[in-house]
């Protein structure tokens, strides 16, 4: 391939050989179109009038009250489909189109990125398979029934425990016998090159915006920049913006789940080992032989053993820091963020906002944080109310 | 001459390479199937060290993998298998195995103490060609060969690189896709063992979708200088679950009958390559 898609000694693409030509594919046309005029006229477009770039850096009063110094939100949450996914899938799916494939394939977790994907299948007018772990499918039921409304086949996967990790087996175990006519619209900023670079550049009007709209409002650029990571693409969209920008710090916020002393987390760089898995070099949740461990969160979009490879090294390089919320603290701060401000944050994002939370009495009142709302609870209330029912005393 | 070409120039037809995962469906009764397949006449075995992630493999392979697992096999369990199989019989003995179990052990001295067990190649099902050194130089080191794998889309300038860089056998995949049983052979197949034959003298072997003694002879009649078979033979072990000797007895008379179906080499293979 032109580039080895490195980042330091992670990334690459340990993939099975069936895999490299459509993966060569796609770096050319990526390579091609990235800058193509054509190309940028109709994204942009899309973006704009489709998705509905940009969103707001919004000034969460009450919430910043709360927690003792001044908080941004970067709105991802308002755009259409719910949820930055749509950025990426826009832009991949404009790629696919313009390489002429008629066919997508996706795996999800949340549901967010299936939801993203079968947009752009319906919009395109594509045939679009869509692969979910099956516990997934349960507990995200109300993203699968939008999947099949727009048209896409919903594939359950029952392997494994049934979540993220499954699921982008299976789609890529699908993409060997269908690489031909189908494009594999990879939804994190992981897996093997060229994805965590086409899905960080799709994702940078995030980090870009944000950068223009805090100089805008607050006069300055922030002291600190806080997202979730999961797979880490929300993330690296927003960090990406202020990487040149030494004196912003960045904290990723991974799932703690029940905590970092059990083994039910998915918190893969502040406890992971480096290894490789589903093509790229990077941090892992595994044992001591190699196998990938069980991973457990709340937010189904973070239950993932993995991490994509360019947080791998910005946490080896200092660039960023990674740490992790549990369970409990981000379904304390769902209660509290929702309340305040009036919007129901995604669990993946409220992970972010409950670190945010935590740093109350430690940060300087003058502290400007961004934190990127990467998308909206709504899909999450069967799993808060499982969770935290409200019963007459809550309320 | 390495053990291969030993192997290959010593047969007069296509080498039988069954393939079983190791320690499926646990590490005494897969020690006794992987016996037997060599008394059937298996002329090369396969091996693969369960994985928790096999992306290469299909559902078949999977299932063993995580039964293997369940029965707590490790790299390290897996290297004294390989050691007794060979114990019992000196015959060459290919690793199949995903790269993260190679990186946590630490690539060297896995194939320098594969190397001892008595293996003879390996081939990284998630490590392609153009990352070939990360295991190709500490192999070399090792003493051992190296395989990679060819595939119906591989453009004809990787295949002569792939070529290049293998020692052993080119593992060539019958279509495009997963590990597993197929109903009819790929007509993939003798296109890319043709393209392979014009572009190297490495010997090639086909793998992926090998069902029955007929897709075996096709495959011999391609040109194949060996044939793998593994879902069809690891369907077996997960057909009767609780019964070893029924395991045992379906893959002698399976291998048996393969082995019989395969064709003496001569000028009519030739052609029809």
């Amino acid at each position: 391939m032109k580039s080895k898609g490195r980042f330091g000694p992670f990334g690459g693409y340990y993939v099975p050989e069936v895999l490299i030509p459509a993966l060569e594919e796609i770096e050319a046309a990526f390579e091609q179109f990235r800058e193509d005029p054509n190309f940028l006229k109709d994204l942009n477009a899309l973006y704009t009038d489709y998705a509905g770039r940009p969103t707001p850096l919004y000034h969460a009063r009450r919430f910043s009250e709360e927690v003792g110094f001044t908080v941004y939100l970067k709105r991802e949450d308002l755009l259409h489909g719910g949820a930055h996914k749509i950025n990426n899938t826009l832009g991949q799916g404009l790629l696919a189109r313009y390489m002429g494939k008629t066919k997508l394939i996706a795996e999800t977790g949340a549901g967010q990125h299936g939801l993203a994907t079968a947009i752009v299948g319906a919009l395109f007018g594509m045939e679009t398979k869509i692969f979910m772990g099956a516990t997934d499918v349960a507990r995200q039921n109300v993203n699968v029934h939008k999947m099949k409304l727009l048209g896409a086949e919903v594939i359950p996967v029952e392997g494994g425990t049934g979540t993220l990790k499954d699921a982008i087996n299976e789609a890529l175990r699908y993409w060997t016998a269908h690489v031909e006519d189908t494009f594999y619209l990879f939804g994190t900023a992981g897996g093997p090159h060229p994805y965590p670079t086409i899905v960080r550049h799709f994702q940078e009007p995030i980090g870009r915006e944000a950068r223009q709209q805090c100089l805008e409002k607050a006069g300055r650029l922030p002291d600190l920049v806080t997202a979730c990571v999961g797979g880490g693409s929300n993330a690296i969209g927003i960090f990406s913006g202020f990487l040149n920008d030494p004196q912003v710090q960045l904290v990723g916020v991974e799932g703690g789940g029940k905590g970092l002393h059990t083994t039910q987390h998915c918190a893969t760089l502040c406890t992971g080992t480096v290894g490789v898995l589903h093509g790229a070099r990077t941090y892992l949740l595994q044992d001591e032989n190699g196998q990938i461990r069980d991973t457990e969160c709340i937010s189904a979009g973070l239950d993932y053993p993995g991490v994509g490879p360019e947080h791998a090294y910005l946490k080896e390089t200092g660039r960023a820091r990674y740490v992790s919320v549990c369970d409990e603290e981000v379904l304390d701060t769902f209660f509290l963020f929702s309340r305040m401000e009036g919007i129901l944050p995604a669990l993946e994002s409220t992970h972010a906002l409950a670190w945010l939370v935590r740093q109350k009495g430690l940060l300087p009142p003058d502290t400007i944080a961004i934190a990127n709302l990467s998308g909206r609870g709504d899909k999450d209330i069967d799993i808060v109310e499982h969770h935290r029912p409200l019963t007459a005393r809550s309320l | 001459m390495n053990p291969y070409q030993s192997c290959f120039s010593k047969l007069n037809r296509a080498a039988l390479i069954p393939f079983f995962v190791i320690g499926d469906p646990s590490y005494d009764i897969s020690l006794q199937l992987v016996k037997a397949a060599v008394d059937a006449g298996a002329d090369i075995l396969e091996l693969g060290i369960p994985f928790s992630d096999p992306v290469a493999d299909g559902p078949t392979i999977q299932k063993a993998d995580l039964r293997a697992l369940k029965a707590g096999i490790t790299p390290a369990k897996a290297l004294q298998f390989i050691r007794e199989i060979t114990a019992y019989k000196p015959i060459p003995i290919g690793l199949l195995v995903y790269y993260n179990l190679l990186v946590q052990y630490g690539t060297e001295r896995f194939l320098q103490d594969f190397k001892k067990a008595g293996g003879t190649s390996v081939l990284v099902a998630d490590l392609s060609i153009d990352d070939a050194d990360e295991i190709a130089i500490p192999a070399k080191k090792a003493g051992l060969e190296t395989v990679f794998m060819a595939t119906p889309n591989t453009p004809d300038e990787r295949l002569r690189r792939i070529a290049e860089k293998t020692t052993g056998f080119i593992y060539t995949v019958s279509l495009l896709g997963t590990t597993g049983e197929r109903q009819a052979l790929s007509n993939a197949v003798r296109p890319l063992v043709a393209r392979l034959k014009r572009l190297t003298d490495k010997p090639v072997c086909v793998g992926f979708g090998i069902s029955t003694p007929q897709h075996a002879c096709e495959v011999a009649r391609a040109g194949a200088d060996g044939v793998i078979i593994g879902s069809r033979i690891v369907k077996f072990i997960e057909e009767a679950p609780d019964n070893p000797e029924k395991m045992r007895e379906n893959i002698t008379r399976f291998l048996s009958e393969v082995r019989a179906a395969l064709p003496p080499k001569g000028p009519t293979a030739k052609t029809d390559a």
